[in-house]
Order: C-alpha cells, then structure tokens, then sequence
C-alpha cells in the first residue's frame, strides 16, 4: 500500500458503518477458523516441553534448521532477482501470447511439488536436458544444497510474481509517466518510482516466496534428496523424525511454526514503519 | 514556429493540426472528448500517433505514418514538461525531493538540485513545505509543488492539462495568477474548458470539437467574435450561424437575425451573428410594432446566472431578472419569445 492508500484505509476504519452481515455467516466462518486453528493447538498440547529444549538443539535439528534458513534466505534473493522483472515484464508490457505465458510461469502454483521435483530432475538432472551441457561445465547440481535452493525457488517464485504484478497494475501508470516527462530514463524510473511504489507489495510477495521456501518439501525430497547438513531441510527432519521420533518431530514442527511467524511478524512491523 | 504538430490518432477520431511560437501560450479548448488530452499526450511523447509529425524547435519528435523515415524521441529526451490536472507528485519522496526529481534525471548534483528545487518552490511562493510530505499538503499546494517540480526541469515546452480542474474553487484565482506570471514569457499549451483560463493565460486559442480543430485566432478575438458552438458557450454568448443577406443571417431553420456588420458581407456567404444573452428581451407573445429580432422558443432550462437567472432555448439564452421571470411565469416547456436589437448584434463571415 502506498502511504496515501494506508491513510484511506485508516479513515475508512474510523468511518465507515457497520455493514449489516447476514448473521449466518458468522457460523461457517467460526468453523473456518477452528478447522484451521485446532491443529496448532493439537500440536502445541502434544509437546513435551522438559526435553524440547534438548530436541530442537540436537545436532541434526540444528543443522537442518540453519539449512532452511540458509536456504529459504538464498531462494527468496533469487525470487527477487528474476521476479522483480517477471512482474514488470508482465505488468508494463504487452505481447502477443502474454496469457500464455502468465500462466506458464504461474504453473508451479498448482503443480504438486513432487512433480516439480521431478520436472527440475529431468532438466537439471545429471540424465536431464541440461544435464549433459552442466556435465561438460563441470557442475552438478541434483542432490546438493544448489539443488535445495533450486527447487525452493521453482515453488517459490509465482509468489511473488504474483503479488507484485497485481501491486504494480494496482499502482498505474500515471507516476511513471510524469517521472518520464520530467526527464526520467526508464531505468532511473523504474528504480526511483516504480518500484518504491510498490515496495508494500514486494515485500508481501518475498515474505510469502520465503515462507513457502521455508516449507518446501517434495520439490525438495524429488530433486535434492535428504543428506543431513546437505540436503536436508527442516520440513524433511520433520518427515524423517516423525518414523523414529515422534517428540522430535512434534517440537520439530513447533520450531518452524515459531520461525515462520517471527518472520512474518518480523516484516509486518517493518513495513507498517516504512 | 516553436512547436508544430500536425497528428492523427485513429482510435479516438482525433486529426489536429496545432502551431505555437517561442514564448506563446495556446489555449486549447473544447468539450469533454474533443481529443485535447489526447493531443497534449502525443506532443508530451506518452501517445504515439497512427500518423503525423511532430517537430519542436527545429528537432522532429515524431514522425509517423509516411512522409519521410518514422522517428520517435522519447518523452524523457523532448525537453517537454507535463503539469496534469491532479498533481501527482511521487508520494515516497519529500516535497524537495520532488522538485529536485527533474534535475536529479539530467545529471546535476544532489546539493545543486536541490538547490535549483528551492529557487522553483520560492519562485511558486511554496518554499516553506520544502521538507513536507506530498501527503501533508492541501490540493492548491500540491498543484503549486507540482507546477515547480515542471518548471524545474527546465522545459522547452510546458504542457498544462486543466490545471485548474482539481484546485479549490477558493484557491483557484490565487493558482491562476501564478501562472500568468510563469507563462507569460515562456511556451506553452493550456487544456482547459474554463473561459477565464484562456482569457488571462493564452495569447491564442485553438477550439477542437469531435476531435478537429474548428477554430483559432487570438484569444481576444475568438471570445468576441466566435465561429465555433463551443467558442460562444464559454464565451457566454448566443451563435446563430447561417448565411449573409445584407446584414442578416439567415440560418438553416429559417430562422433570421438582423445585426450590424463592421464589414459588407456579400449575399450568401456563410456568416455569424452573435449577441449576448444580456441583450436579449424575453416575453410571452411577440411584442408589436417592435423593430427588434424576434426569436420563438420553447424554454428547455432556466437557472441561476449571478443576480439575474439564465433562460435556455433549445439554441439560444437571454438573462432577465428573477421579477421578470416571475412576471412571465416561465418553466420548462413555455413557448416564448426573444427579442434582441439589430445593433446589440454582431454579424461577421464565419
């Protein structure tokens, strides 16, 4: 939002009546909303929390978490890198075929993530389509940490297309446009008007890209494997644990219920201070 | 000429032809959807034609459609400043960060440009809201930051597109005058639909209707003497267009107005008469053994017009006092009659 839409929004809150809603309605969306909450507290009832402590600092959860950190960090860079100018691409211009490729690109959205993994098997893979020119280079991806970021990134990036295609054409073109007449190159338009504006969406799109980095799971399995320290994510950990060591697992699962809101309470707060 | 434009845009049924000389300021006027939005944006570099040419200062900006090889400049290299009705100023940067934007984009320093941005916001008597927000400014402020921000860039040529429309009726008069003193040396193109806009901005105006130019002339000239419907509108004067025979004009419904003509018409030329509304007599029935004009009519609209109130025939109007409307107990839909003196009408070619 930009800080004039985040002023109509506040006087609209003051100002505006209450709407008449049909009382119903209350009653489908309380069941929503137990349907989506009771699981957490199912989870939080089922950790023992003497040894959670111990649980979460053991070697492998500890490894496993700073990889989804470090990983889930990596793909929302490249999520931003190439997504920032997908979004523009698809938001300024027009070409013949751009429904095409919108939904092209937005595929991995609907894609179950297993498919992805094996998609980015068949491309990256050492038997893929690139596999033989990577090969000649020298690089092998499938089954190493690149390959975790890969795979985040694949899932990961229509997110954040997404939100900042929809905040740029929410944004218009009229800035752009007096920026230009004023003198503006479009490079130093899109950096000092376009995206400023849209800074609220970009950051909803990279919060989003990073959660959905952060849990990744089949993509991730399919294409890079479960190699602790490696390869292997917390999701994974979680999975893995969940045969041997159901505690582990629970607390596991606690730890990246608590990472994901710090960093979405995390930018939240930024952005309501930018 | 400083700017010539000669353009067509097919889709909006839009074919101008627009002249300006170094330091004059145009007018241009017309209706809603006459196409002057749409010729200022092809001059800015924000539309591009099916077909034309546009040249400023001797250096073509476009050319399209034709005669000679196709060039587009595009809008950030055509030394051409757009003011738009609202003002538009980036919401993320402060008040003197946005007049400093256009000198920021030509390269000068920030200390330079910033310094250039508090000279243009003295110049608009805003220098005081230099480190506000866009957000923390009142709509004539903003239009005065806005008309710095235009002025900073140094512009060959000013586009203004209503820059009135949007400012408080209170505030407009004070904005007004402000560029009056800006435009009078410099060149420029005023959009606007408001008559006292081109009286006290334009040296010239140019009226468009359905996307064509259908009339221009000094701005004086064209406000007394009006060949155009929409001319006369705004100037607040009654058109009759038809053709000469001596000094009256005959119009197409048959209608005939006498007046007096400063030159000799010949007979059947296509002529104009023009009078003002305030010269028009209004009764029920045609008054006998008068010399004067009289006009039938059917009242369509009768509204107030400063003191007096405003009666509207289908093609003409005439003020009379609020007494005298109630002594003729007019409404919408009584038959009258307008009565104006030969020599409170003015007849002229077309």
């Amino acid at each position: 939002m930009n800080p004039a839409g985040r002023a109509t929004r506040a006087t609209t809150r003051h100002t505006t009546p209450r709407l008449g809603l049909p009382a119903w309605v209350f009653v489908p969306a309380a069941v929503g909303a137990l349907f989506v909450v009771l699981p957490l507290v199912a989870m939080l009832t089922r950790v023992q929390w003497r040894d959670f402590g111990a649980l979460i600092t053991s070697e492998s959860s500890l490894a496993a978490l700073e990889l989804s950190l470090r990983t889930a960090t990596a793909s929302t860079v490249l999520c931003v890198l190439f997504g920032v100018p997908m979004a523009v691409v698809l938001a300024r211009t027009s070409f013949r075929g751009q429904g095409v490729a919108r939904s092209l690109v937005l595929l991995p959205l609907v894609m179950p993530p297993v498919v992805c993994g094996i998609a980015l098997l068949y491309t990256f893979g050492r038997r893929g389509l690139l596999g033989h020119t990577m090969e000649v280079l020298g690089v092998q991806v499938a089954f190493t940490t690149a390959a975790v970021v890969m795979a985040q990134t694949f899932v990961a990036l229509p997110f954040l297309v997404v939100s900042l295609e929809g905040a740029m054409r929410t944004a218009g073109t009229r800035y752009e446009s007096v920026a230009a007449t004023l003198g503006a190159r479009p490079t130093r338009v899109f950096l000092r008007v376009t995206l400023p504006l849209v800074v609220p969406g970009l950051v909803s799109g990279a919060v989003l890209s990073f959660a959905r980095a952060l849990g990744e799971f089949g993509a991730t399995i399919t294409f890079a494997g479960s190699l602790q320290g490696v390869t292997r994510t917390l999701p994974l950990e979680i999975y893995l644990q969940r045969e041997t060591d159901p505690q582990a697992a629970v607390a596991l699962s606690l730890l990246l219920v608590a990472v994901a809101t710090l960093v979405i309470g995390l930018t939240r707060g930024a952005r309501s201070a930018l | 000429m400083s700017l010539r434009a000669e353009l067509v845009v097919d889709d909006r049924d839009v074919a101008v032809t627009l002249g300006l000389r170094r330091g004059e300021t145009v007018a241009l006027l017309g209706p809603n959807g006459s196409g002057k939005s749409t010729t200022i944006s092809v001059v800015a570099g924000l539309l591009q034609p099916d077909a034309g040419e546009v040249e400023l200062d001797d250096r073509t900006l476009v050319r399209a459609g034709g005669r000679g090889p196709a060039a587009w400049v595009p809008p950030h290299d055509r030394g051409v400043a757009l003011l738009a009705q609202e003002p538009l100023l980036f919401p993320h940067l402060s008040v003197l960060d946005n007049v400093a934007f256009g000198p920021r984009s030509a390269g000068v320093p920030r200390g330079a440009a910033r310094g250039r941005a508090h000279h243009w916001l003295a110049e608009v008597g805003v220098d005081e809201l230099a480190s506000r927000r866009p957000r923390e400014l009142s709509g004539g402020q903003a239009q005065r930051v806005a008309l710095a921000r235009a002025l900073a860039t140094e512009p060959r040529l000013l586009l203004l597109d209503e820059p009135l429309s949007a400012v408080d009726v209170a505030l407009a008069p004070g904005l007004r005058q402000l560029l009056r003193r800006v435009l009078r040396d410099r060149s420029a193109v005023v959009v606007t639909h408001d008559v006292l806009d081109a009286a006290l901005l334009a040296d010239r105006v140019v009226v468009l209707e359905g996307g064509r130019v259908v009339e221009q002339g000094p701005t004086a000239q064209v406000l007394a003497r009006p060949t155009s419907d929409f001319a006369a509108r705004i100037a607040g004067l009654n058109l009759v267009r038809g053709h000469a025979h001596g000094e009256t004009v005959v119009g197409e419904s048959g209608l005939a107005i006498a007046g007096l003509a400063d030159e000799p018409l010949h007979d059947g030329l296509e002529a104009i008469a023009v009078f003002s509304p305030s010269a028009v007599g209004v009764y029920r029935e045609v008054p006998r053994g008068s010399p004067r004009n009289a006009i039938r009519g059917v009242v369509t609209e009768i509204e107030p017009h400063g003191h007096q109130v405003r009666v509207r025939t289908e093609h003409l109007a005439a003020d009379i006092t609020p007494a005298a409307l109630a002594e003729l107990g007019l409404a919408p839909g009584s038959p009258v009659v307008f009565s104006v003196k030969a020599s409170e009408v003015a007849v002229y070619a077309a």
